[in-house]
């Protein structure tokens, strides 16, 4: 029988559909989460099962429904808070940073905090500044969160099941030009546990490292680099934090020339991070240094042809590598 | 479930009445000499850091508190000793955390401002000027999503009235009808600031505009405080909704205990007022002493058997072990 094949947001809802089923402590918190199913449609159908008890719709108040989702998850539920737009985490720094993130700790272990909070990344869908950051660095950065970028629609469904189950604040990613992307989902209850990476393309000459909206990007180029007689290696981490560090160096270690990609800016960002600690872990083993390929360091212009070139493509990832592995 | 009852609501003249109100006597006592003791280990030297006493404000927290079951939540602040004894905190174990001792509440990772326990309802006292209202409210929110009749307190100074997060959160609380009360502690000050020069408009005003149910009280009176307090929960645990509930206070030491020099940002005289005239604990002594509950050597016994239940829990503190140094790296993830 074929596999069945859905969408990355369909996969999406049905990892929550499937959670709350399971677990009637599940909820889900947003703006125009209900009815609406959010601007994205990722939620339709939920508020008509599971009820306007558990599919809350809130005023537009991130800092305050979030801080609401961290009191809910501290005394027995695990909430799912829906943040429309990556970029207006800004405002729910303090709850995620200051109180979630934190809680656990500095009760010396007495509080927990289960909750999600789902949100998107990615530019090239002409929403100009305010509207196309990808912003994950920022939670990577702060210890007690953990941070999720799927790259499928089978990811998607299995890391967002895991994230439910976890015990901790965990943000999750979801690049909102993937959300029509399709791809195998299998029917079945499955979890994929948070930090451990995936090899999505063997290869022998060049390790692409890339995150959620780049992995399809290595992909691509990855193809193109076939026909010039070089096998890149896709792997991509899932998880920025925990981090599979292993999974990484050992790759290198192999093809012994690494680019990292992701979306956020490059500049103190995700691809610094993974580029260090390949170059710590395979240093001797390796035959060029460590490039990195994001965002250019500018706010997203909303002009498509300069929108478009402010993130990597398969055509700039392909150049890359083979200046890298075939230099003049 | 638990099955933590109400504390019953006492008639007039009876033992019940006079037994309740020599707790709230003892309780206050209890957070005045414990704060006298924070200041005595900071002046020695003993105590990493900072703690921002409560003295003055014990009306406030003794009153909410004892209309409270245990099971009912409190949110606090950077100035949260009072409210954590006040619902159950032990002094020994509080001690040792304010000391960074593993026998803290918080194994000594949270220290003075985030003094946390599950088991008395305390979510954590909160470092962030008004980081905890979310907190507070989510804590109603979960209690009317499970179907518990569990009542939240968000304790706050009136700094946190210029904090966005707080009208969000009253928001919601009102559109959904949470069972949170909101107790805003008037003590006059921001900081260093007089909070008319940070504070346009009524302080309730604030929440009649959202259509909460919002009162002052005279936060020096701790019988005034928990009778409008019972109101108030009684009415969040039957469904009726969010209050919001402004208890005018002073606090009788510095913003913190090394803000020493305050005569630049309000007077000695005024200080001086506020202890003589309204100093909640000789308010209600006064009251039961008129009612024949107490005399002055029966008080004064209390007075002695609470210092000496600080003193040996200071010397518990002291004598504490601090963690291992391996704890820096537990319980970042649970
Ligand atoms: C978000 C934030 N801003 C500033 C501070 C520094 N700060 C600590 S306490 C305080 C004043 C708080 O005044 P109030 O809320 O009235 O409480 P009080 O100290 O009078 O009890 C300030 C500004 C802080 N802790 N958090």
């Amino acid at each position: 029988m074929p596999e069945r094949e859905i969408t990355f947001a369909q996969a999406v809802r049905e990892a929550l559909a499937e959670e709350m089923r399971r677990d009637a402590r599940v909820c889900i918190i947003g703006e125009d989460v209900a009815e609406a199913g959010t601007p994205f449609k990722v939620l339709s159908g939920l508020v008509e099962e599971f009820g306007a008890r558990r599919v809350v719709d809130t005023p537009i108040s991130e800092a305050g429904f979030t801080g609401v989702a961290v009191g809910a998850a501290m005394t027995g539920l695990r909430p799912v808070v829906d943040i429309m737009f990556g970029d207006f985490i800004t405002l729910t720094m303090d709850q995620m940073v200051n109180q979630a993130a934190k809680a656990h700790y500095m009760s010396g272990g007495h509080w927990k905090v289960p909750m999600v909070m789902r949100t998107t990344l990615g530019a090239t869908r002409r929403s100009a500044a305010q509207h196309s950051q990808s912003l994950h660095a920022w939670f990577s950065h702060v210890p007690g969160l953990k941070v999720v970028l799927p790259s499928t629609p089978y990811d998607a469904k299995g890391l967002l099941k895991a994230a439910i189950r976890d015990e901790n604040p965990v943000v999750f990613f979801e690049d909102k030009m993937m959300y029509k992307l399709k791809g195998p989902v299998p029917e079945d209850d499955y979890t994929i546990p948070l930090g451990v990476a995936d090899v999505k393309r063997a290869g022998d000459d060049i390790t692409l490292v890339a995150t959620s909206s780049m992995v399809q990007v290595a992909l691509g180029a990855a193809i193109m680099l076939e026909k010039e007689g070089l096998s890149a290696e896709v792997v991509d981490p899932r998880t920025t934090w925990p981090l599979d560090e292993k999974t990484l160096i050992d790759s290198a270690k192999k093809t012994s020339r690494v680019i990292v990609l992701d979306e956020g800016y490059g500049r103190y960002g995700v691809t610094a991070e993974l580029a260090a600690v390949i170059a710590e872990g395979a240093f001797y083993d390796l035959d060029a240094p460590v490039k990195r390929m994001g965002a250019m360091h500018v706010p997203i212009p909303f002009s498509p042809p300069l929108e478009d070139a402010t993130v990597p493509t398969e055509q700039t990832v392909f150049e890359a590598v083979r200046l890298m592995c075939k230099p003049a | 479930m638990t099955t933590a009852t109400s504390k019953p609501e006492v008639g007039r003249g009876t033992v019940a009445e006079k037994e309740k109100w020599l707790r709230a006597y003892r309780q206050m006592v209890s957070i005045r000499l414990f704060e006298e003791q924070v200041n005595e280990v900071y002046t020695r030297a003993l105590m990493p850091g900072l703690a921002h006493l409560y003295s003055g404000e014990e009306a406030v927290a003794v009153g909410i508190c004892e209309a409270l079951r245990i099971d009912d939540y409190i949110t606090s602040t950077h100035r949260g000793h009072g409210h954590c004894l006040a619902k159950g905190a032990s002094p020994d174990r509080m001690f040792a955390e304010l000391l960074g001792k593993e026998a803290g509440y918080c194994r000594g990772k949270g220290g003075s401002m985030h003094i946390a326990d599950p088991a008395t309802g305390n979510l954590g006292a909160n470092a962030i000027v008004g980081g905890s209202v979310g907190i507070a409210t989510g804590a109603a929110f979960a209690a009317k999503n499970l179907g518990t009749d569990r009542v939240a307190i968000c304790f706050f100074g009136e700094g946190a009235l210029g904090q966005g997060s707080l009208y969000e959160v009253m928001n919601l609380a009102q559109l959904w009808k949470l069972p949170v009360i909101y107790v805003c502690e008037n003590n006059l000050y921001n900081e260093y600031t007089r909070y008319q020069e940070t504070t346009a408009g009524t302080i309730l005003g604030r929440a009649t505009a959202f259509g909460i149910e919002a009162m002052s009280v005279d936060g020096q009176d701790v019988r005034a405080v928990n009778e409008v307090a019972t109101r108030l929960v009684k009415r969040a645990r039957a469904g009726v909704g969010p209050a919001f509930l402004q208890c005018d206070t002073y606090r009788y030491s510095g913003h913190h205990v090394g803000d020493i020099n305050r005569e630049y940002y309000r007077s000695k005289q005024e200080e001086q007022l506020w202890k003589t005239d309204r100093d909640p604990i000789l308010v209600l002594a006064k009251w039961l002493i008129d009612q024949s509950y107490a005399d002055a050597a029966s008080l004064d016994r209390i007075t002695a058997e609470v210092r000496a239940t600080m003193e040996s829990a200071v010397k518990f503190a002291i004598a504490a072990p601090y963690p291992n140094v391996d704890e820096v790296e537990k319980h970042v993830y649970a």
